[in-house]
């Protein structure tokens, strides 16, 4: 029996030191992709956290981590303040995984064709939640497909995913992991792959989900602006590692990293004015056999020496808000882009 | 203050659009209409399944078309084509349509039992090979391999020689051995490709064992190449048991279109003119191996087993073939 | 104003100052299906000046990439241009031959497609592909086009040795500005472009277009930038073209539509995209889904959707209207009713 409150003190989800490391190439040419390296990231109840960053930043590697997909080659996640590496038999499997399910990014991938939408619903619920009888389930299922928005549900529930429309499938992941009554809902990029006009109905989803079904999701995401709309806290990561972290609006407003301030200048607006500043190409990191020191170094325009020996971590600058920036942390103002 | 847009407007009025359209829910005796149409509409899979059909019928009631007993050596001997003996007799006096026709089901067993067992491996080593990877592929891609490279028919005739005086058991088991390679290898291919598919991952995360998800979530979006690859070995397993049997392996003393030919090379059927003996049962053969092979292109038109993306709803066309069983495999009972 | 060595290596067709580089008549491009035809691009028209931006943008389904290659005359069977004209510096490429779009491909128009990694041949070097190019439209002294393609190359922010890598070697970013350089190589009139941008990310994305913006302004040619995603074109085109279920919704000045829209459609477009500036306010979206083009409704084609409507709009099929320097497809609009925010 858990003393009550030493749960609540806990954050809902916390990982120490996480990495992730791939090797790659074969025989003379082995290397290591550090995927991940030593994130350390909280996340509470009921607030949705956008982890946010480009293409090998590692954000995806961090969902899969979080869902069991891989397997840390080092560092420790805490669901609940108890270690994911103590969860061994299956009853204990079964439940982090109905506690932590994943929505995925394609919605044409991501639902079976050769079943009908009930499918996924109702083995998840058979599967977590035995106790509820057949008719019990069906209740169920046409309880949270109604809850997302996907109605009639009786009849939604009887289509094959080729009669849904993109927005439709992402409604139907949701449901999936609404489902199983989880805790944190993992969403990797839900509405990367829908059209613009759609993606708000899923946004406001997530909301709705947080504020009515006391649910948290880590939002991932490339897209700051979507991630501004839903989250309340945002983390930005860089070539694995984190960079920034904090309220959402604490970090849009006065960004301290370096890179958060160059992928907020490159955001399109078409309500603001056009600044041509960076002659920043976007060319990727080097992950693969990366040596010590600030990843950001070889494109930051503010670097100094330290940053080529150091690897920055992330330090708190004001209340709640971490950047893991040399200068930064030395209290100089900050504005490279 | 900003004015709300137009679209908030409506919302608060709960006016906006955008119901979900009724889609149509196929039916199980619509999903078999439409695989009927889809049969009908193209003529090699007609042709082929009016000939499966055919045989069936004669294998499964022989006595229906020939009065005669194949085996019984009543008649006169090496007599031509005559109203009595459609394709005249052999050197015993063994009426030859009688045999034909009596060959029949001796022929379709060992080409449909062999065929589904033969399926059954490729699907069981292929799949798992491809889908659970690591040590399980090496090992079992190892054995397909090995068997793969073996050039199967003078495997087959070493097998055969060396075991006592096999019948249609010991020929099924050999040709399932030794023929089952071939759609191993395409079906782990094929299920290397849609490993990655999100919803095999989904299905994991939400934590379905491994094997549930090879046979609930893999198979049935295979369904196209495991029919192809049965259709495939069916065909070669008729022309291997064939010629197993025309050299002389198998039971001679059994009535099926291999041992047909066995007899009439021995009888030297070709030089005495008794042209039948030899040309029936070839011929037989050969328009069960061209209906296997019709239908197997059939299937290959009708739906796409290749690794592009099915278009759905011709997907659909096919597994209703299938669907009862996925009804139950599929959590979803209503319907 | 034209620099660099390549000069126009064909002189059949020469534009007079002041005549649109395109003119798009009434086209229309059907698919034909077995469940009926479906028409994708319904009588679209549009004129294109010289080195003029425009920018075409909706959703999956509204019919942009068909029109795209409709114009390019790069369709293939099923689909097929059933009516309307294209005229290219005065000549119909509807009715010329093969032979004859091949003096004006690449050497007048050229087309760069939406992934650089399906484009470019794989195993061949970005100078061998450069070399190809050139080599089909004429120009075979190697000496010339191998200054021709560092020169390009240099245009885009590469260096010349990447002449030498394969398309794997490069990042993303630099895969789509050699298929940018590739469409430069004979200083075409007209680029069209079809989501260059889509497979890149933020930071990448935002160099590239202002990358695109730099060399128009200093070559001179028009480019015709298909998006589903219209703040990236916000800031760089002169006239933006919002397209809905095969048809034009709006067209006008890029900063019109952006501050004012007019049609319904185009107002809940710009009211879906979250600003990362200002005050944080709640969004809608458009709910629901454009019609199936085989069965179109009878009247307007958004109707279904439109929070607007009214009986009239699902009479009858809606025209196009002019409102000043903005054309739109809306029977309330030219009431000055519609009014987004």
């Amino acid at each position: 029996m858990t003393d009550l409150s030493e749960v609540a003190a806990q954050p809902l989800l916390r990982t120490e030191g996480l990495t992730k490391h791939f090797r790659i190439g074969g025989g003379l040419h082995r290397q290591t992709l550090h995927a991940v390296d030593d994130v350390s990231l909280e996340i509470g109840d009921r607030e949705i956290v956008a982890l946010a960053g480009e293409s090998g930043s590692g954000k995806s590697t961090i969902a899969r981590l979080l869902a069991r997909i891989y397997q840390p080659t080092s560092g420790e996640i805490y669901f609940q303040g108890k270690p994911l590496s103590g969860v061994r038999s299956r009853p204990d499997e079964l439940r982090y995984r109905s506690d932590v399910p994943m929505v995925f990014q394609d919605p044409f991938g991501s639902i079976n064709p050769v079943f009908r939408v009930s499918h996924g619903v109702l083995r998840s619920l058979k599967l977590h939640r035995p106790e509820l009888s057949a008719d019990e389930r069906t209740a169920e299922a046409r309880r949270v497909f109604d809850i997302v928005g996907l109605s009639p549900a009786a009849e939604v529930l009887n289509r094959y995913p080729y009669e849904l429309s993109g927005g439709q499938r992402q409604r139907v992941g949701f449901a999936q992991a609404l489902a199983m009554r989880p805790k944190l809902i993992l969403a990797d990029e839900p509405v990367s792959m829908l059209d613009v006009s759609i993606r708000i109905g899923l946004l406001n989803l997530m909301k709705q989900l947080r504020d009515e079904q006391g649910v948290s999701i880590l939002y991932i995401t490339h897209d700051i602006a979507s991630a501004r709309y839903v989250a309340d806290r945002l983390i930005v990561m860089y070539a694995g590692q984190l960079a920034e972290a904090g309220p959402i609006e604490d970090v849009l407003a006065a960004p301290r990293h370096p890179y958060t301030q160059l992928l907020l200048s490159a955001v399109p607006d078409p309500k603001a004015e056009l600044t041509l500043g960076a002659a920043d190409r976007g060319e990727p990191p080097r992950v693969i056999n990366p040596t010590p020191g600030c990843r950001f170094r070889f494109r930051c325009p503010l670097a100094i020496a330290e940053c080529n020996e150091q690897t920055p971590k992330l330090l708190e600058l004001s209340p709640g808000h971490d950047a893991a920036c040399l200068v930064a942390q030395s209290g100089a103002e900050v504005k490279a882009f | 203050m900003a004015m709300p847009s137009i679209y908030e407007a409506a919302a608060t009025e709960g006016l906006l659009p955008g119901a979900p359209q009724p889609g149509k829910v196929p039916s199980a005796g619509q999903a078999f209409g439409r695989i009927w149409k889809s049969i009908r509409s193209n003529k090699k899979a007609l042709a082929g399944a009016v000939l499966l059909a055919i045989f069936t019928l004669l294998a499964i009631f022989p006595w229906a078309i020939a009065r005669d007993n194949p085996s019984a050596e009543i008649y006169k001997a090496s007599l031509g084509p005559s109203t009595a003996h459609l394709f005249g007799t052999t050197s015993y006096g063994q009426d030859l349509f009688a045999q034909a026709v009596w060959g029949t089901r001796e022929t379709l067993i060992i080409a449909v039992v062999s065929g589904v067992l033969s399926t059954f491996l490729s699907v069981i080593m292929g799949l798992a090979a491809g889908y659970l990877g690591g040590a399980w592929d090496s090992v079992l891609n190892f054995i397909t391999d090995v068997l793969l490279v073996v050039p199967t028919f003078p495997l087959l005739i070493i097998i055969v020689a060396y075991l006592p005086r096999v019948g249609v058991p010991g020929l099924i088991l050999v040709l399932v051995v030794t023929g089952y390679s071939y759609g191993a290898r395409q079906l782990r291919a094929q299920t290397l490709s849609v490993r990655s598919r999100d919803y095999l991952e989904a299905a994991r995360v939400r934590g379905e064992r491994r094997f549930y998800v090879i046979l609930v979530e893999i198979i049935p979006s295979m369904t196209s190449l495991i029919v192809a690859t049965f259709l495939g070995t069916a065909v070669y397993n008729v022309l291997a048991a064939a010629g197993l049997q025309f050299l002389g392996f198998g039971d001679p003393s059994s009535v099926s279109w291999g041992t047909m030919l066995y007899w009439a090379q021995n009888n030297e059927a070709l030089q005495t003119d008794q042209y039948l003996w030899a040309i029936v049962p070839g011929a037989l053969i050969g328009l069960l191996g061209a209906a296997f092979a019709l239908t197997n292109y059939a299937f290959d038109e009708i739906s796409n087993p290749a690794l592009a993306r099915v278009p759905l709803s011709r997907a659909r066309r096919l597994n209703p073939v299938l669907n009862p069983i996925y009804r139950r495999l599929s959590a979803n009972r209503s319907s | 104003m034209r620099t660099g060595q390549a000069e126009r290596l064909d002189a059949g067709w020469v534009l007079q100052p002041g005549q649109p580089v395109l003119e798009v008549r009434d086209l229309s491009v059907c698919y034909r299906t077995k469940r009926g035809d479906v028409l994708a691009v319904d009588n679209v028209s549009f004129d294109l000046a010289r080195s003029e931006f425009l920018g075409i943008v909706g959703e999956s389904g509204c019919g942009k990439s068909t029109l795209l290659f409709g114009i390019a005359q790069l369709l293939t069977p099923p689909a097929e241009i059933t009516g309307g004209s294209v005229r290219f510096e005065g000549a119909n490429l509807v009715d010329l031959s093969d032979s004859q779009l091949a003096t004006i491909r690449w050497k007048k128009l050229s087309v760069v497609m939406q992934s650089a990694m399906n484009a470019l041949n794989p195993v061949k070097t970005i100078g061998a592909q450069f070399t190809d190019a050139m080599r089909a439209h004429g120009v075979s002294a190697r000496q010339e086009i191998a200054e021709r393609s560092a020169e390009v190359l240099r245009m885009v922010g590469i260096d010349p040795q990447h002449l030498r890598s394969y398309p794997h070697q490069l990042s993303g970013g630099m895969r789509q500005r050699s298929m940018i350089a590739m469409a430069l190589l004979f200083t075409p009139d007209l680029v069209i472009m079809d989501e260059p941008t889509s497979a890149l990310d933020v930071v990448a994305q935002r160099s590239l277009m202002v990358q695109i913006k730099e060399l128009q302004q200093q070559l001179g040619f028009a480019i015709i930038f298909v998006t589903h995603d219209m703040s990236l074109v916000s800031h760089f085109s002169d006239r933006l073209m919002v397209m809905y279920a095969g048809q034009v919704a709006e067209l006008g000045p890029t900063r019109r539509v952006f501050d004012a829209p007019l049609h319904p459609y185009s107002i809940g477009l710009m009211d879906a995209f979250p600003s990362i500036r200002g005050p944080k306010v709640p969004l809608t979206g458009i709910p629901g889904s454009p019609p199936d083009l085989a069965r179109p409704p009878e009247g307007c084609r958004f109707a279904p959707r439109c929070p607007m409507v009214t009986d009239q709009c699902r009479q009858r099929p809606v025209e196009l209207v002019s409102i000043e320097d903005v054309q739109v497809r809306c029977l309330l609009a030219g009431n000055g009713v519609v009014r987004g925010d």
